[in-house]
């Protein structure tokens, strides 16, 4: 799917360091006691995904290096992870990182069209990241609305039953940096049926 | 005893075994590639599918266990289907590189496709090609021909304790490499191109060399380390071309160090292949044969016999270090000694050099007491053995380390690096644990029987070692050796029992004491500490140490290119075969040695090395009983002095890779030094 | 069809609150402290009894399943929650967490009661994340309430339960899978025997449940067995959330009866095909890991387990994804095949090959670059895949395209020979 966000970024876009921050670094250490004692490696995943959160929605392999000693887990067990997951990014993303679904039941609602117009939209491809960081773009797969399809993933937040007109506006009150409102872009509230 | 009916016909096969298992000991043959008997089970590849009544669909017989009354078929169209299935999906990524890969003629993918395989591709699509990772100087990898069996994965995980190597992404994207591709660090990396069933991880030093059937195969043992672990040496002409190991069970299971492995090409380095003699400018200049022996000669013959020193170097064969003892028992020049180590033993007793609960023992114990063993460089296939029994003791297993920080791979219990942090054995909550066992094994290693409290840790360790087996006739008291001459020339009794307690003869030789001093293959010393006046006589096949100081360098074979018997520190007589010819000029040490008794008129008793061996054999009964080991009795403890000196116990090997005159002239073990020992 | 005072997720929409107040007025938690009076083995009986089967899609008996796990051991047990939706065509369990979060976790103290698991994780994918904040919101508050902790309930008996995230694979649906991602270890599954039952998360016995699973079983503890099984057919008890997308007028969700026909779910309340019933080119009725039914079959199947499995496809998920005459089939199967190949773990080779290979001869099948001997190596190409792995990815990649194959073939041979005389 071209999704080059899990290629290992460049040495240039590599930090020298990373560790989490003091309040993250609280919240790891309550990630830890939801498991046993001795399976340390179940810690893996929340806490890339809190590093991934706090380093701009990417995890650089200082961020790897740090989850392993932090754990005390070998580093390929924290590549491994990093890399069998989709959701973990190795490169940067832009600011609004897109994830736009292209499965079965978004296709059937128009999503390739929303992706080949998105495309034009901000100019980059599926896989790339615009010149001012401000948005990447990535197809994913199912993101599980399939009845508030096409659906677009933008951050941690879902944007549903979208069509063109309400996609462009949506994109464009982004690259204003004007507020949006999450959820189905129509006049439903969730998946209810239409009255 | 369950039974199950493998193809109709009825099979009595233990509980708990699975299906492949079963079918081996049926005689009947199951495809696999992931499967493997020593690693954990996968189930991955698919290809050992068979039938099972009862079950819609065919299952993997590597990972379903037997149950009574079972019925499997192995051979119908629902698993032959499955089986040309697999082999196809192996296949369309696999790229048609045989003609020039190096696992080609003995690649298991490459052989079950003849049996499997279909003549036609089928496959039109893209196919996929994989960049090729650094894993190291050893290993050589093609990516694009890994199958994803994980064996290697498996192997570091669970025998060689390394966890660098891992997968990266899923699916058909999936890429085996190591973390960021560093090297990987571990004594034991190479066995993973034995275990990769395909082209994928190749030998980097055998690469393009040749062809299996190209290539005569010789049954030999190593010499590298005291283990002995079996070994084929495949050479073609006069080079040995690569070393792989044989399954020894009772030894080095399938496996073998990284230094057993590479470290041959040493051999084809630095070879002294001529006479030399020091001139009157005092330089070591080439000389004849015969006037080398004249001096010797003149040199034996004007001095008196107790001025004469011998030492003979740590990987000798037995009959090498046999005739030289007839040599200089002749002579009565009886201040000989094969300890450059000043190692701790007692003379005639034997349980006190040896492994006593044999190398099979590790997987019997159910505690282990490491004291100043640095197993993982001194003997790493019997460090991985040990972290066998640590993994499938459900990683509770016991392990005490007494000794200086080094690494392990499994966990310790750490007591501190001093003498003295042996007693804390005696504290509560470890001798807890060590009344709970039944079988304990004490490992004293070299750091510990080379140090100034050598005697003290031995006696005390087999008092301890005694009380906790006095209800059983368990003999867990084990000395690790390092040299796979050492067991052999303690048996013949290459030692004088002067120098056996505090004194070394490194001492007199170095305030000249001696006026002659014979080093056959002995590298270890410090020759700077010679005196001037000492006439120094140098028998072997490498120079890089002893030869700058020697008088006199007599050239001898190496141990490829003879035949001879080693002890291994179980105690195990085993035959290192000839792979070559000696090079041109060069004889076997006791056809030197023979030569050398003529001019100075000693009857040696034998006129070939045949001869020789027959006559050390009679003299040293337990010898002759090759691949078998003759048990002996732990001596009787010693009442001793309680006080330690409290010395540090150090590690008895600085670099794995670098232990002797042969890996010392290894490329391969220079570069592999290179790359872990950068500090 | 489905009575309203039947409807379990009576908010399924959200249009009321999800936290506790308002789900006290819908009737969570109001009978726990009764329920607990009951025996593990009584309730276990109540479920086995009412005939719930897995909402998952496997459609298994989880009276049944609760049974398997040991009894009177003293080791710690645990109850897994899958919420790792996934499967195309399916968004049901969100509704759940983020509509009615206290029907699963009072759920889930009744479940892990029943089966002596003291510890629940709630497996959530990554994806969701403003749901899991709204989940963990209601646990939060279910702490508070003393239902959930030591002594939940004033009863003896201790319950925990935490949310781990997901990060991104399809495969940790499969049970086994989603252990080994809990265990922080890639989602490979596990080879079978020994069974999660016996040796599942951490080595314990594990039970792991589906949201929708779950969620309904307060409900049927409250009302009673009789209540739930008078619901359904027969063997198909109980009520079951559908999920209608695709071309249909109005995607939605909808609680209904199982064995509600399919002509009435997508006319009643997906408001009908795009193009009206006689539109309809067919249906892949329960998610998309599963058969597709052409319109002559749709016309009077009933979606229940067995109506849909004797039509020789399943009822899965109950994902219905609805496809219209001006949509092309061959597409829509080829993107599933390029989900399976994205989605396969990598570890059995049939899968991990095969998907792979399936993807790019549907790439050539949509562009109709294919020969007829093609067609016919694609389909034995799923053949090879089909039950020849560890868990029923492979299965799920193939099982599409045969349904396509079944019922397609010829339209796409047509196709096929139409671009060759063209060229």
């Amino acid at each position: 799917m071209g999704n080059n966000f899990k290629k290992i970024a460049n040495e240039e876009l590599q930090p020298d360091n990373f560790s989490f921050s003091n309040e993250n670094l609280l919240k790891a250490k309550d990630i830890v006691k939801m498991y046993p004692k001795n399976y340390r490696e179940s810690s893996i995943m929340p806490l890339l995904s809190m590093a991934q959160s706090q380093n701009d929605g990417w995890l650089p392999k200082k961020a790897i290096e740090y989850v392993s000693k932090f754990l005390n887990v070998p580093e390929m067990k924290v590549l491994e992870i990093a890399t069998f997951y989709s959701m973990y990014n190795l490169s940067p993303v832009g600011k609004h990182h897109i994830e736009i679904c292209t499965t079965s039941p978004c296709m059937l609602r128009g999503s390739d069209n929303l992706l080949e117009k998105l495309k034009n939209w901000i100019g980059i491809n599926t896989g790339e990241i615009t010149d001012d960081n401000k948005f990447s773009l990535n197809r994913v797969e199912c993101l599980g609305a399939c009845v508030n399809a096409p659906v677009v993933k933008i951050n941690e937040n879902y944007y549903e039953d979208l069509d063109l007109q309400s996609f462009e506006e949506l994109i464009n009150k982004l690259s204003n940096n004007k507020n949006v409102k999450m959820g189905p872009q129509s006049s439903r509230k969730g998946s209810e049926p239409k009255k | 005893m369950v039974q199950i009916f493998i193809d109709g016909k009825a099979v009595e096969v233990e509980e708990g075994i699975t299906i492949i298992q079963a079918c081996e000991q049926a005689g009947v043959e199951i495809p696999r590639f992931c499967y493997h008997e020593k690693l954990s089970i996968a189930g991955n590849c698919r290809m050992c599918l068979v039938e099972m009544e009862n079950s819609a669909k065919p299952v993997a017989s590597c990972a379903m266990p037997v149950a009574d009354g079972m019925k499997v078929k192995t051979n119908t169209e629902m698993v032959i289907k499955a089986r040309k299935g697999v082999m196809e999906f192996l296949l369309i990524n696999h790229p048609l590189d045989c003609p020039i890969c190096d696992q080609g003629g003995e690649c298991d993918l490459q052989d079950q496709a003849m049996a499997y395989g279909s003549g036609i591709g089928r496959y039109v699509e893209q196919k996929r090609a994989v960049k090729d990772k650094h894993l190291g100087p050893l290993i050589k990898t093609h990516m694009t021909r890994c199958i994803h069996c994980t064996r290697c994965i498996r192997f570091s995980e669970e025998i060689a304790g390394n966890d660098q190597l891992g997968t990266l992404n899923r699916g058909e994207d999936t890429e085996i490499t190591s973390f960021l591709e560093k090297s990987i660090d571990s004594e034991m990396s190479a066995n993973v191109i034995d275990l990769c069933p395909v082209g994928a991880l190749t030998s980097k030093p055998y690469e393009y060399l040749a062809r299996p059937w190209e290539l005569k195969k010789t049954q030999s043992i190593d010499v590298f380390d005291a283990v002995g672990s079996n070994v084929r040496i495949d050479s073609k002409g006069d080079k040995i071309l690569r070393v792989l190991p044989r399954i020894n069970e009772e030894i080095n299971d399938e496996w073998i160090s990284d230094k057993t492995r590479f470290a041959y090409d040493g051999l084809n380095h630095q070879r002294i292949d001529r006479f030399y003699s020091r001139n009157a400018d005092n330089k070591l200049t080439e000389d004849s044969t015969d006037n080398v022996f004249n001096i010797l000669k003149d040199k034996i013959i004007n001095v008196s016999k107790n001025k004469i020193a011998s030492i003979v170097g740590n990987s000798l064969d037995c009959e090498s270090i046999f005739a030289f003892k007839l040599f200089l028992d002749n002579l009565d020049a009886k201040n000989y000694e094969c300890r450059q180590d000043d190692s701790y033993f007692i003379p005639n007793e034997r349980s006190s050099y040896i492994f006593n609960s044999k190398i099979s023992g590790i997987d019997e114990s159910d505690v282990c007491i490491l004291i100043g063993a640095d197993i993982k460089k001194e003997a790493p296939v019997l460090s991985s053995r040990i972290r066998q029994r640590y993994v499938n003791f459900e990683k509770t297993y016991p392990i005490f380390r007494v000794g200086i920080e080094s690494k392990t791979i499994f966990k310790t219990i750490e007591l501190g690096s001093k003498s003295n942090s042996l007693r804390k054995l005696n504290e509560k909550k470890n001798k807890d644990i060590l009344l709970k066992s039944k079988k304990p094994i004490f490992i004293l290693g070299q750091g510990a029987m080379c140090s100034k409290d050598a005697e003290g840790i031995f006696n005390f360790s087999l008092e301890l070692h005694n009380k906790f087996t006095s209800k059983t006739s368990w003999n867990g008291f084990n000395i690790l050796q390092n040299y796979s001459g050492r067991v052999g020339a303690l048996d013949l009794g290459f030692y004088n029992k002067k120098y056996t307690s505090n004194k070394s003869i490194k001492d007199d030789i170095y305030n000249e004491k001696f006026e002659i001093l014979f080093l056959l293959s002995a590298d270890e010393i410090d020759f700077d500490r010679i005196p001037d006046k000492t006439f120094v006589v140098y028998f072997g096949h490498h120079g890089d140490r002893a030869v700058k100081r020697a008088d006199l360098v007599i050239p001898i074979s190496c141990f490829t290119e003879k035949e001879g018997i080693y002890v291994n520190l179980e105690g195990r007589p085993q035959i290192s075969r000839q792979v070559k010819l000696p090079l041109p000029s060069v004889d076997d040490f006791s056809v030197v040695l023979k030569k050398i008794s003529k001019f100075v008129n000693i009857n040696l008793g034998y006129s070939n090395p045949q001869e020789l061996r027959e006559l050390m054999l009679k003299n040293f009964n337990h010898i002759s009983k090759v691949n078998n080991i003759t048990e002996s009795k732990l001596p009787k403890e010693r009442k001793i002095k309680n006080a330690f000196l409290n010395s540090e116990i150090t590690s008895s090997v600085n670099n794995f890779y670098m232990t002797d005159s042969v890996s010392r002239n290894s490329p391969v073990m220079s570069e592999c030094s290179m790359n872990f020992y950068k500090t | 069809m489905i009575k309203k005072n039947d409807i379990i997720f009576s908010n399924l929409y959200g249009f009321k609150s999800p936290l506790i107040e308002e789900a006290s007025k819908r009737g969570d938690w109001k009978d726990i402290k009764k329920i607990f009076k009951k025996t593990p083995v009584d309730i276990i009986d109540e479920i086995t009894k009412s005939g719930l089967r897995g909402r998952g899609g496997a459609g298994f008996s989880t009276g049944m399943k609760w049974n398997f796990m040991p009894k009177g051991d003293k080791k710690q047990h645990y109850l897994v929650i899958n919420a790792d939706e996934g499967e195309p065509g399916t968004c049901k369990d969100r509704d759940i967490i983020r509509n009615e979060p206290h029907k699963l976790i009072e759920g889930c103290l009744i479940a892990g009661y029943a089966i002596n698991a003291s510890k629940c994780y709630i497996y959530i994918r990554g994806e969701f994340y403003n749901e899991s904040i709204i989940l963990q919101k209601a646990i939060d508050e279910a702490y508070k309430k003393g239902y959930l902790g030591k002594n939940c309930c004033g009863s003896s008996f201790d319950f925990d339960v935490f949310i781990h995230y997901g990060s991104g694979a399809y495969v940790c649906g499969e049970e086994t899978a989603l252990i080994e991602s809990l265990e922080g270890k890639k989602g490979q599954p596990r080879l079978k025997p020994p069974f999660p039952a016996n040796v599942g998360l951490y080595g314990m016995p594990t039970t792991v449940n589906n949201v929708e699973t779950i969620a309904v079983v307060p409900t049927i503890m409250k009302r009673g067995y009789n209540w739930f099984s008078s619901l359904g057919t027969k063997n198909n008890s109980g009520s079951k959330i559908f999920c209608i997308s695709g071309n249909v007028n109005n995607p939605c969700n909808v609680e209904e009866e199982l064995g509600v026909p399919l002509k009435y779910l997508i006319q009643k309340y997906a408001g009908d095909v795009v193009g009206g019933w006689n539109n309809l080119l067919a249906i892949i009725p329960g998610g998309s890991s599963v058969p597709l039914l052409p319109k002559n079959m749709c016309e009077d199947v009933l979606m229940d387990f067995d109506s849909l499995k004797n039509l020789g496809t399943g009822l899965g998920t109950a994902g219905i994804i609805v496809i219209n005459k001006q949509t092309s089939i061959v597409k829509v199967i080829a993107r599933l095949s390029e989900f399976y190949k994205h989605e396969s773990c990598g570890q059995c080779t049939p899968c991990r090959e095969g998907t792979g290979w399936l993807m790019r001869m549907m790439e050539r099948v949509v562009n109709n670059d294919v020969s007829r001997k093609e067609i016919e190596l694609l389909e034995e190409v799923t053949r090879q895949i089909e039950g020849h792995t560890i868990c029923a990815l492979g299965d799920a990649a193939a099982w599409p395209i045969q349904g396509l194959l079944k019922h397609f073939k010829e339209d796409i041979l047509k196709n096929v020979e139409r671009k060759s005389k063209v060229a």
